[in-house]
């Protein structure tokens, strides 16, 4: 686990609300290595979902360096981007993000849409995603008729579908029970473990915490001690 | 057609909504084909007609008759080759039913129409029967009619000298076009004038109105202002024009059939435009959330605007495929039931093709502005609801 897949090189964001400069994250720097699991900890407006956002390429740095599998992001214009995340990046959000009018196999499906697979595959390969989330049963039923630990595992198949290094999750257990948030970290932390995923998790949650190799806790955009 | 499937879904999201707005567009659509072919009918419906004919009509209207003592003084103009003359009967067969019969002298029908088709018999019987009436091949076909049988036709003009309204005709003749277009038009009856000027109540004086065909077509507009400056200053001034514009100046009796057809159209798809484009956008606006997570997955802002427009495109080209389909079936039905009115009127590959262009045209008015909106949406701001 020496290999560094994400390197994070003083970074600064600030954004511009009406005629406000806010500064999010302050010369921030930080390295995850391949195969590491990490807990991003700290209170509201911390910065955690900010760095999130820019570890994933949905954000761009004010200033300093971003590099995930030693590629520079930091200066992609969002069509780069945009290919980038479809093949280095699974995301995992809090309200799971699933499309309405899609089966749970289509929306998993959809990250492959962007390849050039045919149909059959595509839709072999987002059937190995559900089964691998404990799920295959339920492929060709719409979210509304998932519960919601259903539709995080639903989320989280989309997110592996591509077969991508690094997932990054956004308060992935805040909107479910204790019982099924535990069973939803158990599976993040299986994918770990078992299929090498890099894990970035931002929680409010300490016990959440507690299923990642390590925990780093933002204050006011800087980086605050490592726990392992 | 990978995307098939997702832009699908995304159309039918809120069924009752994308049910409505595809009745509305199938509504405007089904009006579109109806008016449109109207409109072509009406505007090119005299095209066939060629330039080597003029028609003489009274300056006044061409309901006002003229007298029959003017036919050999245009005859003798210089660049007038034949004329002949048709008196508006006004048929009426069974109940109500308009049909188009001219009182006319079967010889100079014959050499001023030649685009009628009939043998030399039925010519012959034409002219030496004196209550003969030949029809048109569909005039006859709609009604059955066979050569050899009486046609009781009523005129709601002209009474015999009985009093009574009541004719009866000898079927000598069917008749052709000399070609498609004018097939088509096989829709009218003539009669023998001779026998309807014997025998009407208000006598033999009256013509209605002069075919003229010209020795050379080029000389039209010479020959045209030379017979009405003729008659200039005479209790009969005439208005003398081609055949084609007499056949339109006929239906603009009726109006300016383009125009209204315009008005009307702009009219419809006017507010097809804000519904539509009103639900579009608010099914945008809806699913900016969907939309970011889309990107956030990899999807360019090309490939979502296009996903958005295509949805629009997708959703105009059913409600104008299935509108014009009714439209087509609606002006079969009318063509075939009504074919003294309807008979040529055609939803054409004309209307299709401008359909087409409306269907195209709707679709980016509607889809363009949502679907940009779409491209723009930013990921953070839009997953964080803002």
């Amino acid at each position: 686990m020496t290999d560094t897949l994400i390197s994070v090189k003083n970074v600064v964001k600030h954004y511009t609300r009406g005629k406000q400069r806010v500064e999010v994250l302050h010369n921030l720097s930080l390295d995850i290595p391949k195969g590491d699991f990490v807990a991003l900890m700290g209170p509201s407006g911390s910065g955690k979902t900010t760095l999130l956002n820019l570890i994933g390429g949905l954000d761009q740095p004010t200033s300093g360096e971003i590099t995930i599998g030693g590629k520079r992001i930091d200066g992609m214009n969002s069509g780069q981007l945009a290919n980038w995340r479809a093949s280095n990046v699974g995301f995992v959000f809090q309200f799971y993000n699933l499309l309405p009018v899609l089966t749970a196999e289509r929306n998993v499906e959809l990250p492959l849409l962007l390849t050039k697979m045919g149909g059959s595959e595509r839709l072999k390969r987002a059937n190995v995603a559900l089964e691998i989330v404990g799920l295959k049963d339920r492929a060709r039923h719409k979210p509304k008729e998932l519960s919601g630990g259903q539709e995080q595992r639903v989320a989280i198949a989309r997110a592996l579908v591509s077969d991508p290094e690094l997932l990054v999750c956004d308060e992935p257990t805040g909107d479910l029970d204790r019982k099924t948030a535990d069973e939803i970290l158990t599976l993040l932390q299986r994918l770990n473990r078992e299929y090498g995923k890099t894990i970035v998790m931002v929680t409010h949650d300490p016990k959440a915490a507690e299923y990642a190799k390590r925990t780093v806790h933002l204050d006011k955009g800087t980086l605050q001690a490592q726990a392992a | 057609m990978k995307y098939f499937n997702l832009i699908w879904s995304s159309l039918w999201r809120k069924k009752t909504r994308a049910w409505l707005t595809l009745l509305s567009l199938i509504c405007a659509f089904l009006l579109f084909g109806l008016l449109q072919a109207l409109s072509v009918f009406f505007t090119a419906g005299a095209d066939f007609v060629g330039a080597s004919r003029l028609v003489v009509q009274s300056r006044v209207s061409f309901t006002e008759s003229l007298p029959i003592r003017m036919l050999p003084e245009i005859e003798a103009m210089p660049g007038v080759k034949a004329v002949s003359h048709d008196q508006w009967f006004g048929g009426v067969w069974g109940e109500n039913e308009q049909l188009f019969v001219f009182a006319n002298d079967p010889e100079r029908l014959r050499i001023t129409y030649p685009e009628w088709k009939m043998s030399d018999a039925e010519w012959a019987a034409f002219k030496n029967t004196r209550t003969g009436v030949i029809a048109g091949r569909k005039a006859a076909e709609a009604r059955g009619w066979k050569v050899g049988q009486k046609l009781p036709i009523k005129s709601n003009i002209f009474p015999k000298k009985d009093g009574s309204m009541a004719w009866e005709f000898d079927l000598v003749g069917i008749f052709d076009g000399i070609d498609e277009s004018w097939q088509a038009q096989t829709l009218g009856l003539y009669i023998n004038r001779e026998y309807f000027a014997e025998a009407n109540q208000f006598g033999s004086g009256f013509a209605g109105v002069f075919n003229v065909v010209l020795d050379d077509p080029q000389q039209a507009n010479a020959v045209a202002q030379a017979i009405d400056a003729k008659f200039l200053n005479s209790p009969n001034e005439t208005k003398t024009q081609s055949e084609k514009d007499f056949n339109k100046g006929f239906f603009a009796q009726i109006g300016d059939i383009g125009l209204i057809v315009s008005l009307i159209l702009v009219a419809v798809f006017f507010t097809i435009l804000i519904l539509t484009g009103n639900t579009m956008a608010q099914a945008v606006r809806e699913r900016i959330p969907e939309l970011a997570v889309l990107k956030t997955l990899g999807f360019s802002n090309g490939t979502v605007t296009a996903l958005v427009l295509i949805e629009a495109l997708v959703l105009c080209a059913i409600g104008a495929i299935v509108g014009m389909l009714l439209a087509s079936f609606a002006i079969t039905g009318l063509a075939e039931n009504v074919p003294q009115f309807f008979g040529s009127v055609r939803t054409n590959a004309t209307v299709w093709f401008q359909a087409f262009l409306a269907m195209i045209g709707l679709a980016l008015a509607v889809g363009l502005p949502p679907a940009l909106k779409a491209g723009r949406v930013k990921i953070v701001d839009a997953l964080a609801g803002r």
